[in-house]
């Protein structure tokens, strides 16, 4: 863990107690550079297992790049992702999903076409679990039993959003990230929304949130990465991140 | 009494589901009374329309083929009749030199593998090289046209596999009837024997392909057609499971090559040209591309349509042929987009939705229109 006082110069104490047994995903050194631009730079970051982390940050402080780098969507130009004892750095996607990933990006790509429960089952089943059991309970879970054989193209924003959510954890993934979860949402869908990843977490599921809305994060995190300019900033408990004057000018101050 | 009714909802539940058009009891019982029609046919009409319709019967294996992948899995190939064209030289190459049943019954076996096997390393290329949307149309087009100068360039003597010529423009000649057996005995189809071997390879290729659209694989293949970023997202090898379906495809257009083969006892480079590789997105595009049955039926009276067009109808010359499928094409294009048996479909579909509704109006409808 020693490597992550590089860039973060006030590392809380979290990072020393959670030992190496723990720790479900790490980067190391990971390095993302479009032309000139580094996107992400030289991160180490580590996620616990059963932790719900937010990541925060300024746009274009790399961010989604450094999610898509977790999920090979684009390949680091240098360092390692390891996952659950896995070096996923040379993996496609679909083998890094496999290992017990799942995600959602920021805009909704449930499949317009199919009813909810079809959208269910294309990630349903590629697993071993009962299949009418988990719809059943993932509909309820999501708040779309009603809509069952509703095309998706119908639904609300708030809907496809859950609904994608749902998809998500259909494959009862050790690691779930969201990017934007509750972007476009009025005030009571992201009520629900943060209830559902609570009780995913209750549930033992780890969360990796890309988020803005620093109420929503308040909400559900009990740990925040601050990003600026590809690198860590800040990281630890959300009152501390808060308080910080540094992430208050950088990055919550524009909302002041 | 129960146990075969068991049966029977055992085999509908696989060939039945929400990717496939006719899930009721009334399509069955039709499917049943039109596959029995196509059998009669033979004994009720002249062996010249016999022989014509069997020709069909044999291009609507590469409208099957386009529809399975195109309408399925997104994959628009322009090149199916490559695959077809490969198999119908590979059958009549094996086959005139092994001219016995088991040789030919061996140029079968061998035709429709080396066109699946044509279907496979093609689809490698493309779908692990990342070929996506329009470059796979163009990339399948291009393989069917160089494949077209290159056998119209085979005219010497010196192009022979064995005893078989292949011919050049002029094509290859002398291809053995279809043959099943063994040693010198064995089953040959020709006219109505041909007729009903396709027939029932149809049937089969169609019910076979339900069972596989409604299956967990047929799903993923929609899925992949809807969003193929997402769908890897979500564990899926996305460019493997098109390199099946296009495998798959081309497995099917390989068995239409054979029948058509058989059929003329004769290939040539035209099978391979632009004409005849537009035809089958012509067929799906108007029978509905996410239509197997659809597919059949447009090539069926496309080409029938074409057959009669080629004498002449009354003023108009068999060069306008051409002219009018691709009108039809266009039509159907601007007015009905997803193709006949879809359009028919949506339109049962809401007559019945007025009907009931017409039953019980006290209900209110939830219709949220934007």
């Amino acid at each position: 863990m020693s490597t992550q006082d590089i860039n973060v110069k006030q590392q809380p104490a979290v990072a020393a107690t959670g030992g190496d047994t723990d720790t479900l995903l790490a980067t190391e050194q990971l390095t993302k550079k479009f032309g000139g631009l580094t996107a992400v730079d030289s991160v180490d970051f580590s996620i616990t297992e059963g932790e719900i982390r937010c990541l925060i940050g300024p746009n274009g402080a790399g961010k989604s790049t450094l999610l898509e780098l977790i999920t090979g969507q684009l390949s680091p130009t240098e360092g390692n992702i390891y996952f659950d004892g896995t070096d996923l750095t040379g993996l496609d996607t679909h083998a890094r999903i496999d290992t017990g990933l799942s995600v959602k990006f920021q805009s909704p790509h449930v499949y317009e076409n199919l009813s909810v429960t079809e959208n269910l089952r294309v990630p349903l089943q590629r697993t071993d679990r009962d299949t009418q059991r988990v719809l059943a309970e993932t509909l309820d879970r999501i708040a779309l039993s009603g809509e069952a054989d509703t095309q998706a193209s119908e639904l609300s924003h708030g809907e496809k959003q859950r609904l994608e959510i749902g998809m998500a954890i259909t494959l009862d993934p050790k690691l779930m990230l969201l990017d934007e979860p509750v972007a476009g949402m009025s005030i009571d869908e992201t009520d629900d929304v943060a209830k559902l990843i609570r009780s995913l977490h209750d549930d033992g599921m780890t969360f990796l949130v890309v988020e803005h809305d620093m109420e929503f994060v308040r909400r559900i995190s009990e740990r925040v990465t601050v990003l600026d300019q590809g690198s860590i900033l800040r990281q630890g408990p959300i009152e501390d991140i808060e308080s910080d004057d540094e992430v208050r000018r950088i990055y919550l101050g524009e909302d002041a | 009494m129960s146990d075969a009714a068991d049966t029977v909802s055992r085999i509908r539940g696989r060939l039945e589901g929400p990717n496939t058009y006719g899930n009721s009891r009334a399509f069955w019982v039709g499917f049943a009374v039109l596959v029995t029609a196509l059998a009669a046919y033979p004994q009720m009409t002249d062996p010249y329309t016999v022989i014509q319709t069997a020709r069909y019967f044999a291009v609507a294996f590469l409208a099957l083929s386009l529809c399975f992948i195109w309408g399925y899995a997104g994959v628009l190939s322009f090149g199916q009749v490559a695959f077809f064209g490969v198999a119908a030289y590979t059958f009549g190459a094996i086959g005139i030199n092994l001219s016995s049943a088991t040789g030919v019954t061996v140029a079968i076996v061998g035709a429709v593998a080396v066109g699946t096997l044509a279907a496979a390393l093609l689809g490698y290329f493309m779908f692990y090289g990342g070929v996506r949307d329009t470059y796979v149309t163009i990339m399948t087009l291009v393989v069917a046209l160089v494949l077209n100068t290159f056998m119209a360039q085979t005219a010497g003597s010196e192009w022979a596999i064995g005893e078989a010529q292949l011919g050049g423009f002029n094509g290859m000649t002398g291809i053995p009837n279809l043959t099943l057996g063994i040693g010198e005995t064995g089953i040959v189809f020709e006219r109505a024997g041909l007729y009903y071997a396709l027939l029932v390879s149809l049937v089969v290729a169609y019910l076979g392909l339900r069972v596989l659209l409604n299956s967990s694989f047929g799903m993923t293949m929609v899925a992949i057609r809807e969003d193929e970023a997402r769908t890897e997202t979500f564990g899926y090898d996305v460019p493997f499971v098109k390199l099946v379906v296009f495998t798959i495809g081309g497995a099917i257009a390989a068995v239409g090559g054979v029948f058509y083969a058989s059929w003329g006892n004769y290939v040539d480079p035209s099978v391979f040209g632009i004409a005849f590789a537009a035809l089958p997105v012509v067929w799906v595009s108007v029978g509905g591309r996410e239509s197997l049955l659809g597919a059949i039926g447009a090539t069926l009276a496309i080409e029938q349509m074409r057959t009669a067009l080629s004498s002449g109808i009354g003023p108009i010359g068999s060069e306008w042929a051409l002219v009018i499928v691709g009108g039809l094409l266009l039509s159907v294009i601007l007015f009905m987009p997803a193709g006949v048996v879809p359009t028919l479909d949506s339109l049962v579909d809401s007559v019945q939705d007025r009907r009931s509704d017409q039953g019980q109006s006290t209900q209110p409808t939830e219709e949220a229109v934007e």
